[in-house]
């Protein structure tokens, strides 16, 4: 176990494999693409290195007594059955551990919470089994669907890839609104970092501001029925000129 | 009454078991119960597997209802049908009473009525997977999935009346125990000498006891919902689906310690045990056990941070979740400590109480990274999750089982099961589960949703490893059910105790099996029961 959690920290500080849709073999997050993600990913590695310690501490600790201890090694027990240090240390160390971890930890939730000015708004709607995309300043709403395993060109990605993506401009804050208009839907992108869940009758806000430009991939994060595994979500994020150029595309067809 | 001539008052044939009152023969029916419903869910784990062992699976027909009915079962089989009639219904009525020297359960009628509600209740869950379209909501239920939006027909209504009579028989199971544990103790047994076990039967019982009506009311009000025209999870008529999310956690949370305490009673006994050490600071054990079960009420929301929860209702619930580490590191560094010095014999319970500790120490690990609001975001139902709570319950609390049948299981039958065969079940178990669950920590960072009955090429690899370790792990189950059969039928006589001096709880001084009825006239328990003479 200690050899495939040290290969398991090798891997992650030594090849960073990240890309941003899931790789076979990766082992760790997509490449971040949003600065929140950028901190997640540094607050997991943190918490990672600790893990680290923490198991290797109890199962060297195991080894030492399965080596030391047996039976046939140490035919007479020990008596003893307290030790008040001991019990006050291991009580102790912990809570200044979770210390460590609690203040960057919510740190980071109220950094998530705070939408900072936003420049644009998107809808999200999840339905049974499809979302529609919705720009509400400029009027332009669409529905996205995966593109079935027949229709698939060679650059596509099974299950992944959607007939019309949602497409932001990079570098801008985008607030995200929620809804669904059945049952519970989750928005979610692993390299931005969100996931927000889509209730009937709610309206749930998040935000997004991607410093790459690139496309990039999620998956409905709430089960939702029979399709729920087949209404993925696919983000294309352009430069602002572009993003301009698809608004005006756009404007005036029907979605 | 005479001990050495119990056989006079012995029913005879079908009335022994159907109408017992004796917490032996219930607790024998439990464990047989709780066999047969981990085979069920076994089963349904393994066709997921087969239907995830490659990309685009066909197991299924293509069905993807189908599937989610699946997941749906193997979570509620396993969770109310296999692990709970098994820790407390099975062990905790065979030992409890024998732990704390009481004659037998304080409302032996009432024992008998929890039992048999379990029959029904499993038959209306089989019915759910079954009847219309079948229960595909997962066991957490959520509406409006679980409303007659996502299931119109009647398969979530089965479901929904299966948990209420399987909580009805907890209810009273706990209420039983509760008031054994309260009343019942030999002279001399005071709270602070009672073997762990039973304190973990206790706090259990009193979570069970304090939740269980909340669950009861939440799956009301989606029942009326679904047919009387109410609308308390509806937004059109003004409810709300977050509101079900907390009545189901509040009680589904709280659940996770009943599934786990229990097994943590039974590894504590194992250790010190095999480690021929009493316990090492029993104390500070005890209080762990409450102070787990009473912050394990405050924590449910930490199942919920991607609905929108204000950020303050973040930090409270990631930082009562956090708190949680604290005494579950109490009681590992207090296992370690225990065996530290001892004089330890490996036989396969030992062998599934180290695997406990180092497995659960690893889930316990993932918990405190997921109880972190922020990074929960990004890791929230994606097979991280999974990973996480099969190594707590999986290598956990099915561990704790495996644990506690070999430990016991002379003492249940008066057989002694081989122990050559008993090791070969533990590593095949022991390297299956962790194929099967480290990928999933894998495919869980990589951004895999769990629940998803096909996945995109990127996740193949790993699954595929899933899949071979699920194979292997039922391929382990298939020799322990060799081996429990071999054992009762044709096991070497065992004495009253196989594991020598480091057996000290009043069990052990019983015959093996002991007679039907035991200590009619309470022992006398003298000194303290943890120090070994």
């Amino acid at each position: 176990m200690t050899r495939i959690l040290l290969m398991f920290l090798c891997q992650i500080f030594a090849l960073p494999l990240f890309a941003n849709q899931p790789t076979e073999w990766a082992l760790y997050f997509q490449e971040p693409a949003t600065p929140l993600m950028v901190r997640l990913r540094e607050f997991h590695d943190y918490l990672l290195v600790i893990s680290f310690f923490i198991a290797a501490f109890v199962f060297l600790m195991m080894f030492i007594i399965i080596y030391k201890f047996r039976e046939k090694k140490h035919p007479v027990p020990a008596t003893f059955s307290h030790n008040t240090p001991l019990e006050i240390v291991w009580t102790t160390i912990p809570v200044i551990i979770l210390i460590f971890i609690a203040v960057p930890s919510f740190k980071i939730t109220y950094m998530m919470d705070h939408i900072p000015k936003s420049e644009m708004t998107v809808k999200v709607i999840g339905h049974q089994w499809y979302w529609t995309y919705e720009y509400p300043e400029n009027k332009i709403v669409y529905d996205s669907y995966m593109i079935k395993d027949a229709d698939l060109k060679p650059q596509d990605l099974r299950l992944l890839s959607v007939d019309r993506p949602l497409v932001v401009p990079v570098d801008t804050v985008i607030e995200v609104l929620a809804t669904s208009t059945d049952v519970i839907h989750s928005f979610a992108v692993p390299s931005f970092g969100i996931k927000r869940d889509c209730i009937p009758g709610k309206l749930n806000q998040t935000w997004m501001k991607v410093f790459k430009e690139g496309t990039y991939y999620g998956q409905c994060s709430e089960l939702c029925g029979s399709g729920h595994g087949f209404m993925p979500i696919s983000v294309k994020v352009v430069s602002k000129e572009d993003f301009k150029k698809w608004i005006e595309d756009n404007k005036n067809k029907k979605g | 009454m005479n001990e050495h001539t119990p056989h006079e008052h012995t029913p005879k044939g079908w009335r022994r078991w159907l109408l017992s009152t004796n917490h032996k023969d219930i607790g024998s029916m439990y464990l047989i119960f709780s066999i047969i419903g981990g085979i069920a869910g076994l089963i349904f784990s393994i066709v997921i597997r087969m239907q995830l062992a490659h990309p685009g699976g066909t197991v299924l027909g293509g069905n993807h209802q189908l599937y989610n009915v699946f997941i749906t079962s193997h979570a509620l089989i396993m969770i109310f049908f296999a692990v709970m009639p098994g820790l407390i219904g099975g062990f905790g009525n065979w030992f409890v009473p024998l732990l704390i020297g009481a004659p037998d359960m304080a409302f032996p009628r009432l024992n008998n009525i929890s039992f048999w509600l379990m029959i029904p209740a499993l038959i209306m869950a089989g019915l759910s997977t079954v009847v219309g379209m079948g229960a595909g909501t997962g066991w957490t239920m959520y509406p409006p999935l679980s409303s007659l939006t996502g299931h119109p027909d009647m398969a979530v209504d089965f479901l929904l009346f299966s948990l209420h009579l399987a909580g009805v028989s907890s209810i009273l199971g706990s209420l039983n125990f509760i008031t054994t544990i309260i009343n019942m103790r030999a002279p001399g047994m005071d709270f602070f000498k009672m073997p762990l076990f039973v304190w973990t039967i206790l706090v259990t019982s009193a979570l069970l006891l304090i939740t269980l009506p909340v669950l009861a009311g939440g799956i009301t009000m989606l029942i009326t919902d679904r047919n009387f025209g109410t609308t308390f999870f509806d937004p059109s008529g003004g409810g709300d689906p977050v509101l079900f999310q907390h009545l189901f956690w509040f009680f589904g949370h709280p659940e996770v310690y009943v599934i786990i305490l229990p097994a943590f009673g039974i590894i504590s006994q194992i250790i010190s045990t095999f480690s021929k050490k009493p316990v090492f600071g029993y104390v500070s054990m005890v209080y762990a056990i409450l102070s787990i079960g009473v912050i394990g009420c405050g924590v449910w929301a930490h199942h919920m941070f991607t609905v929108g929860l204000s950020p303050s209702a973040t930090v409270y619930f990631s930082a009562a979740t956090m708190v949680i580490a604290v005494p579950t590191g109490i009681k590992v560094f207090s296992w370690l400590a225990t065996m530290w010095g001892g004089s330890i014999r490996f036989d396969t319970p030992m062998l599934f109480a180290t695997g406990f500790i180092l497995l659960f120490t690893l889930g316990g690990l993932t918990g405190v990274v997921l109880s972190n609001g922020g990074m929960n975001i990004v890791l929230h139902d994606t097979y991280y999750v999974v990973g996480h709570f099969h190594y707590v319950l999986s290598m956990g609390a099915v561990f704790g089982l495996f644990g506690g049948f070999y430990y016991w299981i002379s003492k249940i039958c008066g057989r002694q099961y081989p122990e050559i065969w008993g090791r070969i079940h533990f590593w095949m178990l022991f390297i299956g589960v962790n194929m099967i669950f480290i990928p999933m920590h894998f495919v869980g960072y990589n951004g895999m949703p769990r629940r998803i009955p096909d996945y995109p090429q990127a996740f193949a690899p790993m699954n595929y490893i899933a899949s071979i370790g699920a194979y292997l792990t039922a391929f382990s189950t298939l020799i322990f059910l060799g081996v429990a059969l071999y054992t009762v039928f044709r096991g070497k006589k065992a004495q009253s105790n196989p594991w020598g001096v480091g057996a000290t709880t009043l069990e052990w001084t019983l015959p093996s099996p002991p007679p039907y009825h035991t200590f009619e006239t309470p022992p006398h328990i003298g000194g303290d029961l943890h120090e070994h003479k």
